[in-house]
């Protein structure tokens, strides 16, 4: 046996079977279900918009790495991930075009203008969602109402149109009950408005270890308390628009968000209180996406001062 | 029952059942050992022999005036052919003492029982665990005559036995914590009076019930001494995460278990300790797990000192499949070796085979900052920042954030799922870290 062929690396020997790519692909298994529940409740179309918001993420991240000389990462699957995600927060009836545009700014200008994985300050996704709300402001809140409907939906919800819950409460004072909320079937973003299809893809990633539970955790709870504290129903703000879509799939981007326990706990309770605040204050009647965004800008910051304290270490008090 | 246990720390896979159910046997006696003059932390020893000299087993063959160091000992007897330097772990060449064995293992009549611990001192145990050339078995080689004198002004109030054994593949303590319990507590008991404590425990992860089960049996007629089961979590069987789950108290950075009362021995370290005082008996011999797939009969050997690790092969019937890697110690924090010409040393306590399938090649992707390393870091550190300033050349930074109190357990490396070279880039910028504040 030649003795000389033996492989000398550092330590550890052993690596976890969970490399990154397999991250992402979970992630896509994990928008399964509200893919899915958006397809049901939409229709093709809504299939549609997936298709579009994908493949036009893989292509443009493909095209500029190839343009810039650079290896073709698309087999790590996070533009993937960017391209689904913008989709299913898009309105299922919005120009496929602008699907279209929305993901190649979300990837050229959300991730790779920073360098490519890794090093995007901003959630990708919502870099694509926010520059559409701002440049297509009527596709992006044209909304309909579900193909699909439950029975238990009798009289009294034609009134409801075409409008989002958020966006009744805001506008018209109406109230959508829980029912509608937890399985979907009301006017919204393809993923967002199944709240049950949303929960079965985040236990998932948080039984496979992917995410944890504290962001979610504070930005859902916040959201509660601050709209019980504003004499509003907590359960209809947790259930209703994109707070539970935002707060799991989202706001738990890994490159976008802190890293440190206590980074984000306050990253998660800053996402709910930014969010109530534009609800009922804002000119919008849903805030997720720009929580999410604004809260980003502070990951750095969070993480230079939130360091955990090191096992063993004494802290001068202050 | 709720667990102790520590926080970080990651699940690793087991790999125990190759040879968590072989005793432990007698390797054959090798026809020649290579014994480092340098196998312990501190100043290497002088040879006390001469080639072409003969010796007995458990003479003293090398020792140093130096404060820290550890004598080493004829682990056969035989004629001494060589002293030279010889490829040890890692690379490193040592100047080292070959002896051919006559196959008569003639005792030297320095080696004698020491008769009843009551009867002994806490001094006389000190000097018989020195004499004997006695290091931490667990792979620091850390004196343990030295450990067990605190600096002044500090004393022990607690002793903690390590058999957590943590470390995927190795199951040598285990082996000897089912078969030898009476043995590990009486170097319990030793190390208890040498260190002047009057309480004892001894750490099992829970995946060892046998080992539990004979310790606990085995302790049961004496006072002090408490068994401890641990959650199986890696690395439960570092110093400060075993100080921690047991007594809950925290080393300070940079300082000694000693700085919280405390001294950490490793199991088989006690059974050598125990076996100096009863049978007089130097550390010649250890118990070493050979293992891994490529291995035909994976073992718990016992092994004299200074056999070379080919040999060791052999004894396991060579190989089923081609071997890619040899590892000295366990996967997580072993060393990978270049040749297997190399010797036992007091601190090897497994020697592992991985096949080509079973060697990670992925290249490292960028950090996704996904915070699994933080969640793992056993020492509540930021691996992913430490290893990016350290990749920078920023080593103050990398200081400030806490790269000296980083124990290289590994932990980082493993789980983070692009596979960046976490603990290997910390590594450097504590050796740069280090020599810098030497310069001052
Ligand atoms: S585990 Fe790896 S990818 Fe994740 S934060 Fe740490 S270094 Fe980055
Ligand atoms: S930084 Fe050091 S102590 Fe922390 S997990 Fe990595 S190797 Fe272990």
């Amino acid at each position: 046996m030649a003795e000389n062929q033996f492989i000398v690396s550092s330590s550890p020997h052993l690596r976890s079977e969970v490399s990154t790519p397999v991250i992402m692909r979970d992630v896509i298994i994990a928008l399964l279900p509200p893919s899915f529940a958006g397809i049901y409740l939409f229709g093709f179309r809504a299939l549609a918009v997936m298709i579009v918001g994908t493949l036009a993420a893989v292509i443009t991240e493909a095209v500029i790495e190839r343009a810039t000389h650079r290896p073709v990462t698309i087999g790590d699957y996070s533009a993937a991930v960017a391209g689904l995600l913008l989709a299913l927060v898009l309105p299922p009836d919005i120009p496929l075009w602008i699907v279209a545009v929305g993901s190649i700014v979300a990837i050229g200008v959300g991730k790779q203008v920073f360098g490519g994985l890794g090093h995007n300050p901003f959630n990708p996704a919502l870099i694509g969602r926010a520059v559409l709300l701002a440049s297509w402001p009527v596709a992006m809140t044209t909304w309909r109402w579900p193909v699909a409907s439950a029975p238990w939906m009798g009289k009294g919800f034609d009134i409801l149109t075409s409008a989002t819950p958020l966006a009744a409460l805001k506008l018209s004072g109406i109230k959508t009950p829980y029912g509608p909320l937890f399985w979907g079937t009301v006017a919204g973003s393809i993923g967002e408005t199944s709240a049950i299809a949303v929960l079965i893809g985040a236990a998932y990633l948080l039984i496979r270890g992917h995410i944890t539970w504290r962001i979610p955790g504070y930005y859902i709870l916040t959201v509660a308390v601050l709209s019980l504290l504003f004499g509003q129903d907590p359960v209809f703000h947790v259930l209703a628009g994109g707070l539970l879509f935002g707060a799991f799939f989202m706001a738990t981007d890994y490159v976008s968000t802190p890293v440190t326990p206590k980074g984000q706990a306050i990253f998660g309770i800053g996402c709910g209180v930014l969010t109530v605040l534009i609800r009922l204050y804002g000119g919008y009647p849903e805030g997720v996406c720009y929580s999410i965004l604004i809260m980003d800008a502070t990951t750095a910051l969070l993480d230079r001062f939130t360091r955990p304290r090191k096992l063993g270490e004494v802290r001068r008090s202050a | 029952m709720r667990l102790k246990t520590f926080r970080g720390g990651a699940h690793v896979p087991h790999f125990k059942e190759l040879t968590a159910t072989k005793p432990i046997r007698d390797a054959r006696l090798p026809a020649k050992v290579v014994v480092a003059l340098h196998q312990h932390t501190g100043a290497p020893c002088e040879a006390l022999v001469k080639v072409g000299d003969h010796v007995k087993v458990g003479q003293k063959i090398g020792d140093s005036k130096a404060a820290l160091t550890a004598p080493v000992h004829a682990p056969v007897s035989g004629k001494v052919v060589d002293i030279a330097p010889y490829p040890q772990s890692g690379g490193r060449e040592v100047v080292s003492i070959v002896i051919e064995s006559d196959g008569l293992q003639e005792v030297a009549d320095t080696v004698r029982p020491k008769g009843e611990l009551d009867g002994l001192s806490q001094g006389d145990l000190r000097e018989i665990i020195r004499e004997a050339g006695i290091v931490g078995l667990g792979g620091a080689a850390f004196p343990t005559y030295f450990k067990l004198t605190p600096p002044p002004g500090k004393s022990f109030d607690t002793l903690i036995i390590n058999g957590s054994e943590c470390e995927p593949y190795l199951t040598a303590d285990q082996r000897l914590m089912m078969e030898r319990p009476e043995d590990a507590i009486f170097g319990t008991r030793v190390l208890m009076k040498a260190a002047g404590v009057s309480r004892a425990f001894i750490g099992i992860e829970e995946n060892k019930p046998e080992a539990i089960e004979a310790m606990q049996k085995a302790a049961e007629r004496h006072s002090g001494i408490e068994i401890v089961p641990l959650a199986a979590k890696y690395p439960q069987g570092a110093e400060k995460q075993l100080i921690k789950a047991i007594v809950n108290r925290e080393v300070p950075c940079g300082g000694l278990p000693v700085d919280v009362g405390v001294i950490v021995n490793n199991v088989g370290t006690a059974v050598a300790v125990g076996e100096a005082i009863s049978t007089g008996m130097p550390l010649v011999e250890r118990v070493v797990t050979v293992t891994g797939s490529p291995v035909k009969e994976p073992s718990n050997l016992k092994v004299k000192i200074g056999t070379l690790v080919s040999d060791l092969v052999e004894e396991c019937e060579g190989f089923a499949s081609e071997p890619a890697k040899v590892i000295i110690g366990g996967p997580m924090m072993g060393v990978a070796q270049f040749t297997m010409d190399i010797p036992v040393t007091k601190g090897t306590s497994g020697v592992l085979f991985l096949t080509i399938d079973e060697v990670s090649l992925e290249e490292p992707l960028p950090c996704v900052r996904c915070g699994k390393c933080v969640e793992n870091c056993p020492m509540h550190l930021l691996p992913l920042f430490i290893s990016q300033y350290a990749d920078a050349g920023r080593f103050d930074e990398a200081a400030e954030y806490g790269a000296m109190d980083c124990i290289e357990c590994g932990s980082c490396s493993f789980i983070c799922p692009s596979r960046r070279h976490l603990v290997q880039s910390i590594r450097l910028a504590k050796a740069e870290i280090a020599a810098r504040r030497r310069k001052k």
